[in-house]
């Protein structure tokens, strides 16, 4: 068992390693910071709300489709989750339901519309792919969309950071400069719906959130100022992805779960060591003098 | 310096249309430092926030033909910001810097140094690389006072911008408040304590949802007044009729 046997082989050998591999890293590069924003935002459950509301629309995607192609799927359920989005900012401006009240109520509608729908015609192995994502099966069209969603993600956030963490910060300052703040929240719904549908191929509607949850909370973990918050972020990312894809093909776990689950240990692992870690609770380090 | 910087017309702002503010007449000249005094619930922070535009009008009108809604800085209630925000103090004065930088313009060295003396201004020099969460609450209101500094308006509204800040702070952060009233921008400020008021506030406006009294400070703030605007705010009626327009007479 060399070193090549276990880490290299896998992806010179494999062609679906390698695809899957570069997905992870694209996925990586635009969810996780969008992950760290929407933290930041203390809209965590949103992500996850939104992942749910991806669905039917995918669900849709696939019964015209008729198969389980990316493109179809992709569309349908950017159309889904951004309804959704929209609709739940419109119920929260005008009745006294908050965002996250609001975002659960539909998406619990949604995401039972979407399983019914994928009942309706598929099979159950077909429902487990849409939940679950099958990112071995990754072809280069998807590489593509994927990619292209990564890169487009981060070519927006770096035109609108300053506006979007202002807004973020402090949004009646935005408002009171004439800042447009509304517009940026949007944009930014718009961002975290499209980089769930990127992650559904690989990981499905359940766990794609995950690639943006996790990294993003290894990173608050470990940084202070936003930067490098978002390095962390996407390093975690494409790391987990690295790691859960060898540790799958060798044990041969399912990949999707193996990628988050070592997301999650890199997570569990920040908590003990990290710089605001329990650890320095029972061994304090000494302070300075000023 | 007599004309008006913002007049309020019969204004009337209504929260489930219970008025937090009820038809209040009057003007903040241009180059006037007023309080806004009274009493909890007396619609003093609505009034300001209804002057930034954040709240509709249930009726009458806020003018302020000569002033742009940007030429406003507003310094809100300080637990309306997350102080944990990974944000350097740099950053967060540099906000300040909006009206000529804008969402995407770049920050010319002139801004960069006129928030480096902005935050001397407020006695943080050297703070740039500090996060806001490391900072105090008393620290933070500097910054804060900072980007009002930067951001030049010539109308600056400031919501209980003392509360909670020790003494001292206060003391350099009401000195900054005098320089802006020197500089002759138009100052209003929502304030708790009325011993402030009487010692560093020409002007006085007594909230009670009606205006008690608006006027210089010291035929404002007698304690005739501060009793009435006490009575007035207290009351309070669930079953209270829809207020005819007809009946009043505009002041």
């Amino acid at each position: 068992m060399s070193i090549n046997h276990l880490l290299i082989a896998p992806f010179a050998d494999y062609g679906f390693m390698r695809r899957a591999l570069v997905a992870c890293i694209a996925l990586g590069l635009g969810s996780g910071p969008v992950g760290v924003l929407l933290m930041l935002r203390r809209m965590s459950l949103v992500g996850d709300a939104m992942s749910h509301a991806i669905l039917p629309g995918a669900a849709i995607g696939f019964l015209i489709a008729g198969c389980l192609s990316l493109p179809a799927m992709g569309l349908g359920g950017l159309v889904a989750g951004l309804s959704v989005a929209l609709l739940s900012g419109l119920v929260s401006r005008t009745t006294p339901l908050r965002e996250d009240a609001s975002f659960a109520s539909f998406y619990l509608a949604s995401l039972a519309l979407g399983v019914l729908i994928v009942s309706l015609r598929g099979s159950n192995i077909d429902l487990l792919h849409v939940l679950f994502g099958t990112i071995l099966a990754i072809d280069a069209t998807a590489l593509y969309f994927v990619g292209g969603i990564a890169s487009l993600t981060l070519v927006v956030l770096a035109i609108v950071y300053r506006p979007l963490v202002a807004e973020c910060f402090d949004p009646g300052f935005l408002r009171a400069v004439g800042g447009r703040g509304p517009l940026y929240h949007l944009l930014f719904l718009f961002l975290v719906v499209i980089n769930l549908v990127a992650g559904f191929q690989a990981l499905g509607t359940l766990m794609a959130v995950g690639l943006m949850m996790l990294p993003a909370a290894v990173a608050q973990l470990w940084a202070r100022t936003l930067p490098i918050m978002v390095l962390i972020a996407a390093g975690t990312a494409a790391v987990s992805g690295l790691v859960g894809l060898i540790i799958s093909f060798h044990l041969g776990f399912a990949s999707g779960p193996t990628i988050i689950l070592t997301a999650s240990l890199i997570y569990g692992g920040s908590l003990l060591t990290g710089p605001s870690a329990a650890v320095h609770r029972f061994f304090p380090r000494p302070h300075l003098t000023g | 310096m007599t004309h008006a910087a913002i007049c309020l017309r019969d204004l009337t702002i209504a929260y489930d249309r219970h008025p937090a503010v009820h038809h209040l007449n009057g003007t903040f000249l241009a180059g006037s430092l007023t309080a806004v005094a009274g009493p909890n619930g007396a619609g003093k922070s609505t009034l300001l926030k209804a002057m930034m535009g954040e709240l509709p009008l249930a009726s009458g009108a806020i003018e302020r033909d000569a002033i742009s809604a940007t030429d406003i800085g507003y310094l809100p209630q300080a637990v309306e910001i997350d102080r944990r925000f990974p944000l350097t103090v740099g950053d967060t004065v540099l906000l300040g810097a909006w009206r000529q930088a804008g969402a995407f313009g770049a920050i010319s060295m002139a801004s960069a140094s006129e928030a480096r003396r902005a935050l001397s201004a407020v006695g943080l020099e050297g703070f740039e690389r500090r996060h806001v969460g490391s900072l105090s609450a008393g620290q933070f209101q500097r910054v804060l006072f900072a980007r009002l500094l930067l951001q030049d308006a010539s109308v600056i509204l400031l919501d209980e911008p003392f509360t909670a800040i020790d003494a001292r702070t206060t003391r350099d952060l009401l000195g900054i408040v005098q320089r802006w009233h020197q500089d002759g921008r138009t100052v209003i400020a929502v304030l708790h304590d009325f011993e402030q008021v009487r010692a560093h506030f020409p002007e006085t406006l007594l909230l009670a949802r009606e205006a008690v009294s608006w006027g210089p400070t010291e035929t404002t703030m007698t304690a005739a007044n501060l009793l009435r605007a006490r009575t007035m705010a207290e009351r309070w009626d669930e079953d209270a009729a829809i207020c005819a327009p007809q009946d009043r007479s505009i002041a």
